[in-house]
């Protein structure tokens, strides 16, 4: 065991026991319980790391892991500033975003003029120390409150002078007040990070709620809203936001800055996918287990969503938690006038406000309204496959247990009882508030067990398998590439739909760029320590239940925020869900919910793509239906496929209650069904099709990514485009193994192309580029996807295993599609590259 | 104890300033029109009217200079928000001596004097667009980013602001104003709109457009009086007719037209002849 010291926002100590192995989110919810607080998302706990930078504490990461050899202190901070602290549904709640804006505005870290400096701190002194009271607040009554970073007698004056007028106010009023003056100062929630713009000039980012904001000095000269921002994403010290062209732009840009270092660049990735994701979006992203490659950062926020946050705590239903303010000792009191808890002040020691904060009269909800009143997580579990669903269900069951049993008891049993009782409640409590953000499967992993492409993909895959053998270990510094190809068993399943015949053809690129070793960076140790063996770049292949490659040893990382529409969707479209019955529910096992159904990212990129380059677009890209309709069914899973690419969460970082039973069971199921395919696939390509070289050129090109750096001024002035080629010399080999078997697609009579896109996806160690295009050709419709994958490790990849599982997801993906050409292309890096 | 941005639009005090003689042929223009300064100096006589006898400001009149042919155009010499003014540093060089009056008569006005001392920064007034929410500043031939950063010193504290390019009219304001609160007038051209554009991009908060068919039109005068409701100055019918049915669809505002043909023949919009002050007598 280990003695955890948190600092709370009120300055007092908290001490508490942890495990060594112990995760974020054990330490957070002793902390949560201590204060009594059930809206606790908006919440976190910070610790310094060893540049005594603050970090926040994975909630389901090991806490040693994150502090290394830190001390174990901790402080208790505001992590989402919700916009309007009026929605908010405790007083409690309230009261310590209070305290967090007064250390904000204190420290200066929320600047205000004067003025509001001054009604700031005229309500804190209403809700410390109620009424102003002549006899009793003298002059230097204030001097003990820091209302500002540098406070003056005459603004101690100005605030005295304010609090006189608030006579009548309680404190929860008073706080009220406060938060709706401070949240509109305009740096209120904007978490700041330095940076540069492209020429070198120190600029701020701020992420807040609303999107990703742009200072020099103290002026905003840019902004972008989470709908404008389509990609953002790391890789070293660069971080880049992709932007949504406007109404008259056709293409979009891609805006970089220059952070001080890798970790502050990964840093601002992780907050402004947590702010996407808690403000923007209804549910988490979830984990998905068909993906391509697993490599990079799986990096993505596991918590409540503000959305699921504030449905939760609309089932709160207990009366106002007792909480002590700092200063006066006083009881609080609801907004609404709620009766108050008659503790006197003497004797709210720390042990009386404890037992107060077990108060059972917790009640989440009555057992009648249940159903009705989680909705939202019914739906979930309902929609979820059967195997998914049980852990949350079991907790929503034995809560209900308890809860009748609470009632039923009567309040004449022993004390002990009663505190048994108690502990059972808060228990269920917290089984309760954390069961809700339980990630759900995506819609079309619902799918995909219940519709006929599964049986399908099955035949596919059968007969078009990549020749995984002739990866040998140590073939390692060669590329090379191979190639198969074949008709697939989808033709059938395409027939079912409107066209007459689909062909559909897959080209999986799988491109290696392997570098000299690097200096290992300090999160390497903690690569060793997870579960897999594997050397960090080889996880990239590792399967996906064993994908831990170590977020913090990342070197870049991307994440595409969803679609405005999807989330405003998502959010819209809630409630709806929430009102179906059980019997709707199975319906939409076969239905893809609207909700969480990713569009496709139909980006017209600049990027030109070796893909076949069929005349004239006729279509530019069809919006994919939610229904199963005349689409070919694996249009579906292209898009979807892609996105969850892009969404995946390791089952590691899976919240723990339910991931272990949900991310590992999904895991495990999936292994259980494809697993053993592939390996028969891959035996059976050896006898089948031996592959044979076609061509082996490829210049030694470092692949790298092409950046549009626009400056900040974005808006104002044309963009600067520059192309961002590091210096590194690199060994290049390339060789293409090609099937023997060639089929018409490429060549011949151009087809009409009906669809094109290209999606990018980066994470830290890969990139993976997608390029889709579908052409009709006299009467045939051809679905050619082409991936490529960059890879860049800086240790030894297992190449085979890398190829094998890349070729084995792409198949997974797009199902009722065939292989027909791998490339491998390998660079060694000669120099090293630094950081 | 009003909270922060309450009381937008309400005004106590207008500093004003008499027209020159030397306004007709010297004071500064982007179009070679004469002026006829009888009925300029008429027109701002009538202007001075409406805010102190119609709206019942407190009007404080400074004399023209005459060696300040721009002097008129008050607005460009101090931005005033809540207690605190902004003394500028104009773009043009003939005009930084205007802001000398200017800050005399602030600071007899207890306000709290913030001058832009830097020999870099430029700024006029009628680049500074605040909207009660925040402010916007155009970076034109007369202000500059240094300017604007200035400013978000003094200013940032409690509001955002944010730049916006000035393509093409003298200043930000000469195609946009606030037309009521969250309520931006514009103008139809495609600059104006650009910009347009580019503050709601900037902005957290929503902003209502008021388009109409003349830039000029769109720089109008709005006022939260506590007597009066919501006040807006705006062109006359004889000026531009067709903005003016535009601004007679807000059926909620007392709407007073104000002639401002001829101080426009110099590049004059309506707020660019005064500073507006809310200078509360309570606490």
């Amino acid at each position: 065991m280990v003695l955890c010291q948190v600092t709370m926002l009120d300055g007092s100590q908290f001490t508490c026991e942890a495990e060594k192995r112990a995760k974020g989110q054990y330490l957070f919810f002793k902390v949560c319980e201590q204060l009594n607080l059930l809206e606790k998302d908006y919440f976190g706990l910070c610790f310094k790391d060893n540049a005594d930078q603050k970090c926040w504490l994975d909630p389901l990461k090991e806490i040693k892991r994150q502090i290394r050899n830190g001390p174990w202190n901790f402080s208790f901070n505001v992590k989402f500033y919700p916009p309007d602290p009026s929605q908010l549904t405790e007083d409690i709640t309230r009261y310590l975003l209070c305290l967090q804006l007064r250390q904000d505005i204190a420290s200066g870290r929320l600047p205000c003029s004067f003025v509001t400096h001054a009604l700031l701190g005229s309500y804190t002194l209403q809700a410390e120390l109620g009424d102003h009271d002549p006899d009793e607040h003298r002059t230097d009554y204030t001097s003990d409150f820091q209302f500002a970073p540098n406070q003056t007698r005459e603004m101690e004056e100005k605030v005295v002078e304010l609090h006189k007028s608030h006579r009548g106010m309680t404190p929860a009023q008073a706080d009220s007040q406060f938060l709706e003056n401070a949240k509109k100062l305009s740096m209120f929630g904007v978490d700041l990070h330095h940076a540069k713009d492209s020429e070198g000039v120190d600029i701020m980012l701020g992420v807040c709620a609303n999107g990703l904001l742009i200072y020099k000095d103290r002026l905003r000269i840019n902004r972008f809203a989470w709908p404008k921002i389509l990609k953002i994403s790391y890789k070293r010290s660069n971080f880049y936001i992709k932007i949504r062209p406007g109404e008259t732009e056709q293409f979009e840009s891609t805006v970089g800055f220059k952070l001080p270092n890798h970790r502050a660049a990964k840093k601002l990735w992780k907050v402004c996918v947590e702010h996407h994701t808690f403000f923007r979006l209804m549910t988490p992203e979830q984990p998905t287990k068909a993906k391509f490659l697993t490599l990079g950062s799986k990096f993505r926020y596991s918590g409540r969503t503000q959305a699921q946050t504030r449905q939760a705590s609309s089932l709160i239903d207990r009366p106002a938690p007792y909480f002590q303010r700092t200063s006066s000792k006083r009881i609080s009191r609801s907004l609404d006038g709620a009766p108050v808890i008659s503790v006197t002040s003497d004797g709210s020691g720390p042990l009386g406000e404890k037992e107060n904060g077990r108060d059972p009269a917790l009640e989440l909800s009555s057992d009648s309204k249940d159903e009705d009143e989680m909705p939202g997580d019914g739906a979930a579990a309902a929609t979820t496959a059967a195997t998914l669903d049980s852990a949350e269900e079991d907790a929503e069951e034995s809560e209900a247990i308890l809860r009748k049993g609470f009632n039923a008891q009567d309040l004449d049993k022993t004390q002990d009882d009663v505190l048994k009782h108690q502990a059972s409640i808060s228990e269920l409590k917290r089984s309760f508030m954390e069961a809700t953000p339980e990630p759900r499967p995506s819609q079309w992993d619902k799918r995909l067990t219940a519709s006929p492409v599964t049986s399908l993909r099955l035949q596919a895959q059968g007969k078009s398998p990549p020749r995984m053998e002739t990866f040998l270990p140590e073939s390692k510094d060669v590329a090379k590439s191979a190639d198969n190809k074949q008709k697939s068993e989808a033709v059938a399943v395409a027939t079912t739909a409107t066209q007459p015949v689909v062909e559909i053809e897959e080209t999986v690129i799988v491109e290696e760029v392997r570098k000299t070793p690097k200096p290992a960076t300090s999160a390497i140790p903690e690569v060793h320590a997870a579960p897999t063996t594997e050397p960090q770049a080889a996880a990239v292949a590792a399967k996906e239940a064993s994908a831990s490659s170590d977020s913090e040893s990342e070197e870049e990382a991307e994440y595409h925020p969803q679609i405005t529409s999807v989330s405003v969707e998502q959010i819209k479209e809630e409630p709806e869900e929430e009102e179906q019955e059980e019997a709707e529910l199975n319906k939409q096992q076969h239905q893809p919910e609207p909700s969480p159904l990713p569009q496709p990212i139909a980006e017209t990129d600049p990027e030109p793509e070796p893909a076949p380059a069929p005349s004239q677009p006729v279509i530019e890209d069809g919006t994919p239906d939610t229904k199963e309709d005349a689409q070919p069914p694996m249009e579906v899973v292209e898009d979807d496929g892609i996105v969850e690419e892009e969404m995946m969460v390791t089952p590691e970082e899976a919240p723990n209650g339910y991931s272990a039973a949900e991310g590992q069971g999904l895991g495990s199921l999936e292994e259980e069904d494809q697993e053993p395919r592939v390996n028969g696939d891959a035996l059976h390509v050896d006898t089948d099709h031996l592959p044979q070289v076609i061509c082996c050129s490829e210049p030694p090109v470092v692949k790298t990514e092409m950046v549009t750096i626009s400056d900040t001024f974005a808006a104002q002035k044309t963009e600067i485009a520059t192309k961002e080629v590091p210096i590194v010399h690199t060994e290049t080999k390339t060789i293409t193994y090609e099937a023997a078997q060639l089929d018409g697609s490429g060549d011949g009579e151009p087809g009409v192309l009906m669809t094109a896109q290209t999606i990018t996806s980066e994470s830290l160690c890969t990139t993976t580029t997608t390029h889709i295009t579908k052409t009709l050709k006299g009467g045939l419709s051809e679905t050619r996807i082409e991936k490529r994958i960059v890879i860049t490790g800086d240790s030894d990849i297992d190449h085979d295993q890398a190829l094998a599982q890349a070729i084995k997801e792409a198949k997974e993906q797009h199902p009722d599609m065939s292989v027909t050409r791998v490339v491998v292309h390998k660079e060694t890096e000669l120099a090293e590259d630094e950081d | 104890m009003a909270g922060l941005m309450a009381g937008f639009g309400n005004f106590t005090h207008a500093v004003v300033r008499a027209v020159p003689t030397s306004l007709a042929k010297e004071a500064l223009r982007t179009n070679k029109l004469d002026v006829d300064l009888l009925k300029a100096q008429r027109e701002h006589e009538l202007y001075v009217e409406v805010l102190k006898h119609k709206l019942g400001l407190e009007v404080i009149e400074l004399p023209a200079d005459e060696s300040m042919p721009d002097c008129v155009f008050v607005e460009d010499a101090a931005v005033v928000c809540g207690d605190t003014a902004l003394i500028t540093r104009p773009g043009a060089e003939s005009r930084r001596k205007e802001t000398e009056a200017m800050k005399k008569v602030l600071s007899d006005l207890n306000l709290n004097i913030v001058e832009m001392t830097d020999e870099s920064a430029t700024l006029d007034g009628g680049d500074v667009l605040f909207t009660g929410r925040e402010f916007f500043v155009g970076l034109s031939k007369r202000t500059n980013q240094r300017g604007a950063e200035i400013l978000a010193d003094v200013f940032l504290q409690d509001y955002a602001v944010s730049t916006v390019p000035v393509t093409d009219g003298l200043h930000l304001k000469s195609f946009c104003s606030m037309a009521g609160p969250g309520l931006i007038a514009i103008g139809s051209s495609e600059h104006a709109q650009k910009a347009l554009k580019i503050m709601q991009q900037m902005s957290d908060h929503r902003y209502d457009k008021l388009t109409v068919p003349d830039d000029i039109a769109a720089n109008c005068i709005y006022m939260n009086l506590p007597s009066k409701g919501h006040v807006l100055l705006h062109c006359t019918p004889e000026e531009f007719p067709e903005s003016v049915k535009v601004f007679e669809k807000l059926k909620d505002h007392m709407l007073i037209p104000v002639s401002n043909m001829e101080k426009a023949k110099v590049d004059g919009a309506l707020t660019c002849c005064s500073v507006l002050i809310n200078k509360k007598t309570d606490v």
